[in-house]
């Protein structure tokens, strides 16, 4: 049913900080190899071993560099994970036709039923964020599940029941949680640090928040003193050296 | 494609639904066919670009949410009135049930047109679908299609034509000729008219999204990707990014404007003053260099849609534009 459910009290998602993040695509790649094998897998590629591969990755780490508007400062760089952000209110669910892409009411976790889905790629147009890439090789879109499968696993030990893409973050940068409730450590991180949504004007309202990164600890940004000339005073030099200098003035 | 189908297809129901007398039997149910044709040329087309096609009938399920799948409801529910015209056409029924069937027909076919917009106006990752433009270009463009087939089909020469063929085929009066030019000439100027304001609006909007939006460092200053997360391309780069068309773009909009404006407008009020034989060629030349007009006119369509994800690859990549 691709009709929105009502706003579910629980919202699971994912905060991300960009101030910690070092861009080194292990969460990627940790998402690539549990999906390849879990439920919602395989992810096969086209022509993995050949020139150009392509296939489907549920996570894109992206590489920025912000150039400050006041002159003379240095430039910064970011690193950008980018995956599915779980809205509340998706465009991609509401406009697929069969019924494949859909929100649960329980957690509020968008997923595509991958027996219903007729590869009509329409969900991947309306999603602003690139969150869905289909699949040539399975005729199918898939997209981040939010790892559905290990969350609630309970084969799993309670600390290992959270995404792949958490787990594999060597500098936590990445948390796992409930940001429909306010006193979870997720949400109370998103306060302290003033977590953000990505393209509010679309109006999706992303669950998954961002964390921006901390001013910079050498005077918050601020231009290092820039390299002169040096003026050494040779006046009070010994007199070689003032030869030295007046021979090598020339 | 299906657009001058369905545009035939209103056409012709409102034809009927306004006198049924007006077309000749024989020669509606041609038009039927073609206009079916059309349609279901579209239809099947666009199945099989799916990448799961033999479950195409779960498409018909969302129409709740889905413009989608409403158009697919929609584009199913008008064969019932097109079947049931041409059982009735073929054996004969009454004035009464032809208009009924024919107003139905109309509503049925307009109502698919704006299913089918509504999907590319609901988009509002695609500043270039997400405006008030595109309904009625849809509706204009179907009109224009529709009326200049129905113009060629309803030409004296290709009418006597198919009787020498098919003796059955009962002559008729031309009284739909003239109307269906004028409708051409004013379809066309139209068309045009609101093309070039389209394209206005497309080229001069100011985007809602940036690459600051995108990744929400805007406060931090100006966001340039300075690394891709892939080598390759992938399915967004691929999809999202194809900027083959928009290098001629300028050009392309040019012939589109020839092709759906120029060429009608002058072969619609050619066949008005030439002899009838040279009027059914005017009339084939027209549909045909509008059918060709508004493939590029689709093509353009797609092609100029600058897709939002695309901010977080730093825009089109130079290489493709």
């Amino acid at each position: 049913m691709t009709m929105l459910p009502p706003p579910s009290p629980k919202k699971l998602g994912l905060v991300i900080d960009l101030d910690i993040c070092v861009g080194c695509h292990a969460c990627a790649v940790a998402c690539k190899e549990w999906n390849d094998g879990g439920e919602f897998g395989p992810l096969p590629d086209e022509n993995p071993y050949g020139a150009e591969p392509l296939g489907v990755w549920f996570n894109r780490v992206h590489s920025y560099e912000v150039e400050p508007t006041e002159k003379d400062k240095p430039a910064m760089t970011v690193h950008f994970p980018r995956s599915c952000l779980h809205c509340e209110t998706p465009d991609c669910v509401t406009v697929c036709p069969t019924g494949a892409s859909y929100k649960r009411a329980e957690d509020g976790i968008v997923l595509v039923d991958e027996d219903k889905c007729i590869g009509c790629k329409l969900c991947s147009w309306a999603c602003p964020y690139g969150a869905r890439e289909y699949s040539e090789v399975r005729g199918v879109m898939q997209k981040c599940t939010l790892c559905v499968d290990r969350i609630y696993n309970e084969s799993f030990e309670e600390i290992d029941r959270q995404p792949a893409c958490v787990m594999a973050c060597p500098t936590r940068a990445r948390h796992f949680g409930d940001l429909g409730d306010a006193d979870s450590a997720v949400s109370k991180l998103v306060a302290e640090r003033g977590g953000y949504d990505l393209m509010p004007e679309m109006g999706y309202k992303p669950v998954n928040k961002y964390l921006p990164p901390r001013p910079r600890r050498d005077g918050c940004g601020s231009a290092p003193k820039p390299v002169q000339d040096e003026k050494v005073d040779f006046s009070t030099a010994s007199p070689l050296l003032r030869w030295i200098d007046k021979v090598l003035s020339r | 494609m299906s657009g001058c189908g369905y545009g035939l297809l209103f056409l012709l129901g409102l034809v009927l639904a306004i006198d049924a007398t007006l077309v000749a039997r024989s020669e509606a149910l041609l038009t039927l066919a073609v206009g079916a044709i059309f349609v279901i040329a579209g239809l099947l087309s666009s199945t099989l670009h799916l990448g799961q096609p033999q479950r195409a009938w779960r498409a018909f399920s969302q129409w709740r949410s889905s413009w989608l799948s409403r158009e697919g409801v929609a584009s199913v529910a008008s064969f019932a009135p097109m079947l049931a015209l041409a059982w009735c056409l073929w054996r004969g029924a009454d004035e009464s049930l032809l208009r009924g069937l024919g107003a139905l027909l109309a509503v049925l076919a307009t109502i698919t047109v704006v299913c089918t917009a509504g999907i590319y106006t609901s988009l509002k990752t695609i500043a270039a679908w997400h405006n008030r433009f595109v309904l009625p270009g849809y509706l204009l463009m179907g009109l224009l299609g529709g009326a200049v087939w129905l113009l060629c089909l309803n030409s004296p020469h290709l009418i006597h034509v198919v009787k020498s063929v098919q003796p059955k085929f009962t002559l008729i009066d031309m009284r739909l000729e003239e109307p269906l030019a004028i409708g051409v000439v004013l379809f066309a100027v139209a068309c045009c008219v609101l093309k070039y304001f389209y394209w206005r609006h497309i080229d001069t909007a100011t985007p809602t999204s940036t690459p600051e939006s995108a990744t929400g460092l805007g406060r931090f200053g100006t966001v340039r990707s300075v690394e891709a997360p892939h080598t390759e391309e992938n399915y967004l780069t691929h999809e999202m990014g194809f900027a083959l068309a928009r290098k001629h773009g300028k050009r392309l909009r040019q012939i589109a404007l020839i092709l759906i404006g120029v060429i009608p407008i002058l072969l619609a009020i050619a066949t008005m003053c030439v002899p009838v034989s040279w009027g059914a060629l005017c009339a084939i030349a027209a549909a045909i260099a509008v059918t060709a007009g508004l493939f590029v006119e689709r093509w353009l369509f797609f092609a100029q849609a600058k897709h939002v994800v695309m901010l977080y690859y730093g825009g089109t990549r130079p290489d493709r534009a």
